[in-house]
Formats: structure tokens, sequence, C-alpha cells
């Protein structure tokens, strides 16, 4: 059923009509009882109302909508006229003059029929039928914009020609013919079908006066007679530009945007559901509004480009105000194009309006876009609608937050902060079991103030521990190098929590000093190394000190491979060592350095660790399998060292300590070195700084001694042994270094940023 | 008055050829005898430019809430620049935009 079209007049005798049998002012349903009454004051034969009050779809739904009773008081009238009850009727009788209602009050009719019969000239062919209009002039009788509807009647005596279709004309067919505001084809329509001043309502007289809001809610609600589904953007001049702004009686006519082939049934149904919600969209209008964005976008996904939204808007024939602002209403995520949510809340939005809705401050829920992007800014007010409607239930979540992009959103940021936090601490990862725990724990505390979601890092971990995530994974090195990192949350210290997580992981004592790029903490003595071969701490620590930032990133390569961690989990645990295994662990440039040395060192270790493997590291292999997985790039010495280092550093280290300075190594710069046992324990050693110092001392001794293995390996046995001890103790205090220099490392970095912060504030004056 | 920041704001704009990118322009001291005011400029990387005249009756906003401001009236200014219906020069006669700026000036007053 096509929806119904009413002239200017005919809406204001609906509206009037409908607002006396409004006894109830719910503005939405008629009472039957009046309806009826009215009804049988039409003088019309039973089986004819009932017919009407079939075809109006009332008898459906069981009470007369607003939209249900203008389309019977069409078909009141086009029965008076002596048409046939057809629901094509409705809009196709031309020149259909008002229904007329014997009603007492006979003064108002004449009123009406005065007001509304403003097309009496027009209508003359209804003249017989139709009581001759009483003086058109007298059409608008009220408020000036009746005024304008007046010139029209003139203007658009050709018009009338199909008042009642003209509306058709646009929304069945073209996409974007908007069923013009009842306005405008009244404009046309207004007039004409008034001809038959038809019954007037003496209480319409009283409700009109007394609503004389009523006659401007006519000439408001002209725009949209309840069967005036759509609003037809025409060519014809905007001569109702919005003149109706009746909120409150607008309300139902708007929600009956049927689509271009609204029915009257549709416009029941739309009306009902328009009670519910004024801003709601109903299905119909939806399925039209979907048509309508395919025509200028075939993508449902994808965005109308502003300018086109622009065109199809102005067709609208609102003014260019009203349209910008329900463009900031609707662009939600202020891109300057619509998307299909956006472009249906813009037609909605501009339907509203032109059918006397005023547009509200702030998007009603129910039009809300559903947001994809999360950090979309809803460009709403805080204001309520002005039209009174309190944002009804929203169709679509206000927010869409999916967790998709919600994840994306926040993927983007963790990156930039894993960006800032990288360069904050760039503690590189090392993959180093021991150190990655050792790492992730001091990691944990250090960076407890970023909050980078663990997810990234988890991801990463896996990366991680691949290859040299130091590189790249400076953000989320802690996350890919330790599987079970799940704590690890700072970027920048995720190579150090990397390590740690690693570490602790596999609970390797692992003191894969380089793994974690601790970088050289300032306070030890960096110096130099004075085992430069074995571990060229200092060449670590003078690095990192200088490039606190890029040292985690530069250094993973670096790390020498360590030895095969199959010394610990002998076999099964074969770490793919390799140079850049050792690299990797190496989280930053400092570690770089002494991981060289280590890989010196630990390359001859794996040869003979792997030989010397089983033994020992029974207990250990397991952890070095956990710990190889994870961090495939961590350094298999390292991890050997740390699995013999777990088992054996505490003895060991009191051992080796004693052994390895009396090697005589030189102190061993990085003093990150007793790391390492703290790998092992995971708890018990990281913290112990004192070891640590012993350990770097340790270390460097052990380091010192290490390139003496190779020579040893293939030679002897114990000789390998032994040096795979140093070496695990090495690694111990390595890793217990790291995690000091990342501290160390953490504080410039702090330390940094704050300058920054204040250059930053400086900087403005420098304008000046 | 805000005729003559303009001049002064051309001025400042032309003078630091090489940081156009400084949208921080400040241009604290444009003080009249008898009118205390301060003028604050502000320029956009597309020369678009923002005066903002306080009385200095008003404790002197500080530094940062001046540019927090301009950045939110930045911000609101190119939301009304993308609703393809406005045309630029047009005065703008957004609500959202006026609602921002009022809310605004009733903070710091």
């Amino acid at each position: 059923m096509e929806g119904l079209t009413l002239s200017d007049a005919e809406q204001k005798y609906y509206s009037d009509l409908f607002s006396y049998c409004d006894i109830e002012s719910t503005k939405k349903v008629v009472v039957n009882g009046r309806v009826l009454e009215l009804f049988r004051a039409a003088q019309l034969p039973n089986d004819v109302v009932l017919q009407i009050m079939e075809l109006c779809g009332a008898t459906r739904l069981g009470y007369f909508g607003r939209s249900q009773f203008y389309i019977a008081l069409k078909l009141v009238a086009v029965a008076q006229s002596g048409f046939p009850l057809r629901v094509e009727s409705i809009n196709t009788v031309k020149d259909l003059p008002l229904p007329r209602f014997v009603a007492s009050k006979n003064e108002q009719e004449s009123r009406h029929a005065t007001s509304y019969s403003s097309d009496s000239e027009n209508q003359g062919s209804y003249s017989g039928v139709i009581p001759p209009p009483p003086g058109r002039g007298q059409v608008k009788k009220g408020p000036g914009s009746h005024d304008a509807v007046q010139p029209r009647p003139a203007a658009d005596q050709q018009e009338p020609a199909s008042p009642v279709v003209s509306p058709q004309q646009s929304p069945p067919t073209s996409p974007h013919t908007w069923r013009k505001h009842n306005r405008h084809p009244s404009g046309g329509n207004s007039e004409r079908p008034l001809a038959g001043p038809g019954p007037f309502w003496s209480p319409f007289g009283d409700t009109q006066s007394g609503s004389s809001a009523g006659d401007a809610v006519w000439s408001g609600q002209s725009p949209p007679p309840p069967q005036e589904n759509w609003v037809s953007f025409a060519d014809t001049p905007p001569t109702s530009t919005l003149l109706t702004m009746h909120p409150a009686s607008v309300q139902d006519q708007t929600t009956v945007r049927t689509v271009a082939s609204a029915t009257t049934a549709n416009e029941i149904r739309r009306q009902s559901s328009s009670y519910d919600d004024p801003w709601k969209i109903t299905d119909e209008q939806r399925q039209y509004y979907v048509n309508q964005f395919k025509t200028i976008q075939p993508d449902l996904n994808g965005f109308i480009p502003g300018s086109a939204a622009k065109e199809f808007f102005t067709k609208s024939k609102l003014p260019i105000l009203e349209l910008s602002h329900i463009w900031e209403l609707s662009d939600f995520d202020k891109d300057g194009a619509l998307t299909l949510d956006e472009f249906c809340a813009a037609f909605h939005l501009v339907v509203a309006r032109k059918n006397g809705y005023d547009l509200p401050e702030k998007l009603p829920e129910s039009l809300m876009p559903k947001l994809i992007d999360l950090e979309d800014s809803a460009d709403v007010g805080d204001q309520p609608g002005e039209v009174g409607y309190s944002g009804s239930p929203a169709e679509a979540p206000p927010s869409k937050s999916p967790s998709m992009p919600s994840l994306n959103q926040t993927w983007p940021e963790l990156n930039q902060s894993s960006e800032d936090t990288a360069i904050v601490h760039p503690v590189p990862i090392r993959m180093t079991p021991s150190k990655i725990h050792m790492q992730e724990m001091e990691l944990k505390r250090t960076s407890s103030d970023h909050t980078n979601p663990t997810s990234p890092l988890l991801v990463k971990t896996s990366d991680l521990s691949e290859e040299n995530k130091i590189n790249s994974s400076v953000k989320f090195p802690s996350g890919n190098t330790v599987d079970g990192y799940s704590s690890s949350d700072s970027f920048p210290s995720d190579p150090e929590q990397i390590g740690s997580n690693v570490t602790r992981q596999r609970s390797h004592s692992g003191t894969s000093p380089d793994n974690t790029a601790p970088p050289p903490p300032p306070p030890r003595p960096q110096p130099s190394h004075s085992r430069s071969s074995s571990l060229d701490m200092n060449r670590t620590f003078a690095v990192t000190t200088g490039q606190q930032q890029t040292g985690a990133v530069a250094h993973p390569p670096a790390v020498p491979p360590r030895p095969q961690p199959s010394q610990a989990p002998g076999p099964s645990v074969h770490r793919p060592v390799d140079a850049d295994g050792l690299i990797t662990h190496t989280s930053t440039s400092p570690q770089q350095i002494p991981e060289q040395p280590n890989f010196a060192d630990f390359s001859q270790f794996e040869v003979f660790a792997a030989s010397n493997v089983t033994e020992e590291q029974d207990g250990e292999a397991e952890k070095h399998p956990e710990v190889l997985p994870t961090e495939k790039a961590s350094d298999p010495a390292t991890s050997l060292r740390i699995a013999q280092a777990d088992g054996k550093i505490e003895e060991k280290t009191a051992a080796s300590v004693p052994a390895n300075v009396s090697k005589g190594t030189t102190p061993l710069a990085p003093p990150p070195k007793p790391v390492r046992r703290r790998l092992k324990s995971e708890d018990e050693l990281r913290p112990d700084v004192d070891e640590h110092t012993q350990k770097t001392g340790v270390l460097a001794a052990v380091l010192a001694s290490q390139p003496s293995i190779p020579r040893s390996v293939g030679k002897d046995k114990k000789a390998i042994q032994a040096s795979i001890r140093r070496n695990k103790e090495t690694n111990t205090v390595l890793a217990r270094l790291n995690s000091e220099l990342q501290q160390q490392l953490k504080d410039v970095l702090e330390e940094r940023i704050s300058l920054e912060v204040q250059l930053e504030q400086l900087r403005p004056f420098s304008h000046l | 008055m805000v005729h003559t920041s303009l001049d002064v704001v051309d001025e400042k704009i032309s003078a630091m050829g090489k940081a156009l990118v400084d949208q921080r322009e400040l241009y604290l001291g444009l003080l009249y005898p008898t009118e205390d005011y301060k003028v604050y400029g502000y320029v956009t990387n597309s020369k678009v430019k923002f005066v903002m005249v306080v009385d200095s009756s008003n404790t002197a906003l500080r530094d940062n809430e001046i540019r927090s401001m301009f950045r939110k009236l930045h911000n609101s200014y190119t939301d009304v620049m993308c609703n393809p219906f406005y045309n630029p020069g047009d005065r703008i006669q957004s609500r959202a935009f006026e609602n921002m700026v009022t809310s605004m000036m009733i903070q710091v007053c």
C-alpha cells in the first residue's frame, strides 16, 4: 500500500480529528470509541466503516494509531466521495475532499470546512459530494505557517492533480526521491482536496482553537501526513521549510516513514513502533535507508564520502545549518564520511526534521552507529533532544566495543606505549632462560608503571624466543620470550622481562646474563672487564650507558650463541644454539658485547656442554627444554649454564667464586654476572646483589676462563665440566648483572623522560 | 584589538620560519596600557589562526591552560571542518562547537 499522502489541509484536518479522538492525549492512539463515533458521524454505512477500519489496519492492530487514523479518515473521504474503498484509493483519488463527519458542532464544521477547504476551488469536481468548501481563504487559520500554505494552494492549483498521489512519486521510485515533506507536495496537495470542507467536527473547532497550535501543528504536520511516509526531496521549493515543528504531534507522523512502498499497514506498524522510541528506526525505514545507501555506495561496509552525502542530503531541502547539525550528530567518528549506520542515522534525522521534529542536541542512542572504533568521539551533546525524546533504548549499543576493535585499539596503543617504553626501557629481550626469569622479575618491579597488556607480551613471547627479538622486541620482548611471562607487563623492561619470564619459566638459574639486556648498571663498576675475552662487559656497559634505549635493541644480535643448552638438558635440550642464539639473549647492546665474549666462551662451552649435559642436567634438562622452546634464541649455553648453575650454582658459586677469583680473572665489569644465579633459583638468587658482585667477579672469572675451555674441551672431560660450571656461574653472575643493569637503565630512562618533559615545557619559551 | 593581534600573529609567523610547526605560539605581552588584556595566538599547520583574548583581570591563565584551550579549540575546529556542509569561510554555526567554546570559557572564568 502506498503511503498516504495528505494535503496540508487534510493533514490539518486529520490531525485535529486525531486530537479530538485522542482524548487520552496519548498522541498515539485514539480511543476506539471516539473513532467509532467519528466514523458513525461520517454517515457511512456500517459495512463501509468496517471496511475502512480494516483497510486502515486498525482492526489488525486493534487500535487506531495516528497513521491508521489518518488512513481511515482518508478512506472516509473516499467513501464519502463515492469512490470504492480500496487501499489504493487512498492515494489515487485525487482531490479527495475532506471526510465529512456530521458532528454536532457545526460551527466548527464550518470553521473547519473553511479552514480545510482551502482548495475548494480546486476541488470543484467534488463539490457535488462535498459541501462547498467554506471560505477557502480561511484555510490557514492558524499561524502564519498557514499562510505559507495559503499561497501554495493558489500556486499549486495544478499540483492538486495528483495530490494524493504526489507523495507516491517519490518514495517508490527514485531512490533519492524522498517524499517531500508534506508541505511540499502538499504544497500541491494541500489545497486541493479540501474542496469539500468535509465534516468539521466541532470538537475540532475546539481543539483547533484550543490548540491553535494544532494549526500550527497542521502546518507543521503537514509535512508528513501520517501516510506521507517519506519526506520527498522533490525539487519544489521548500516552501514548507520546516514550519511544522510540532514535536509532539509530529512524532507519530515522523515515525511513519515507510520505505517507498510504504503502505498504510506499514504506516500503522511504523507508527506503533515509533511510539516506543521516537528515534528508533523501523525496519522498513532502515531498509529504505540501506537501499539509499546502496545507491550511493554499493558496498555496505564502505563509506559515503562527505561530498556525496552532502549532495544527497541537500536534496532534502533542509537548510544547510540543519544539515550541518545533522551531520555533526551522525558522523560519529568524525571522519568526514558516513558508514551505513551513520548514514541511516543521518537519514533518519533528516526525515525526522522534515516531519517537524527538532533535531536533538545529541545523537539519540537508537541512532548511534555501532562504534567500531572505540576511540571515535561521540559528538553528542549532553542535552536531551529538544524533541523531548529521551534516548530510547539504544538500538545499537552506544559504543560497540567489540573485543576485536578494542583489542585492535589497544594494540596500537600498546605499540605506542611499547614504543615509548621501549625507548624508555629498551631492554632487549633475552631469551636466555635464566635471564628471563630474572629479567622478568626485575621488569615487573621496575616496569610497573608501564602498563602494557601482557597480551602483546605474550604474543611476542613466542616470537622472541625465536630470534633476536631484542631488536624487534624492544617492545614486546618479554612477551615473546617468555611464554609463561604472563606477568610481564612492561614493555620497556620487556627484554628484561622476557628474560625474567623465560627465566622464570625455566626456573633455570640461568643466568643468562646476556639474555635480558640488563643495561650495565651504572653503579656497577663498569670497568673494564679485564676478561674482555670472556665477557666484554666493559664494552657492554659502556655501550649501555651511552645508549640506554637503543642499547637494548642493538644488543641482541651480538650475543654470541651461548653454549648449547644442550648441555644441561642434554640432548633433549638442544636449543637452537647458534651464534644468534646468544645474540638473542643479549637484550641490550651492552649485553651484546658481553655476550660476544660469552659467545666465544659459550660456544666452546656448548661443545662440551653437550657432552656433559647428561650428568648434571637431568633436573635441569627439563627446565632447559622449557627454556629452549620459549627462547629459541636464548642462549643454549646460557641455559645450560643456568641449568647447571641451578643445581650447582649455589654450591659452585661459592666454590667457583673463589675458584674464579683465584683465577685472577679480572673483575668482570659486568656486574650483572651474578644475575645468573638469581635466575636459577628464580627468586632466590635474583636479588642477590652481593652475590651479584661476586658473581660478576665469578663470571668474569668464568668467562675469562672460558676461552680456555675450547682447548680443554676436547681434551679433558673434567676440564670441560669445570668450565661448564664456571660458565654457569658466569651465567648467573651475568644474569644478575643484567638485571641490575636493567634496573639502572630504567632509572636512567625515567630520568630521561623527565628531562624531555622539562625540555618540552621549556621549548615554547624558546620562541619568545 | 583583534586585528592588531592578527598583525602581530602574522609577524610572528613570518618570523619563525623554521618552527612553523609550533602550535603553541603564545604571545603574551600584548598588553595595552589601558586595556589590559592578553592575546594568545595559535597557528595551525594550515595557517589557520586562532586568537584568544583574555582579560588580565583574570589571574593570568596558566600557559598550560591556554594551550589546552587552544588544543580543544583546534580539535573542535577540525570537527567542524569535517562537516561537508560547512563551507570554509562561513561563520561557524555548529552548536557543538559553540558549546565547546562556551564551556571552555566558562571553565576559566
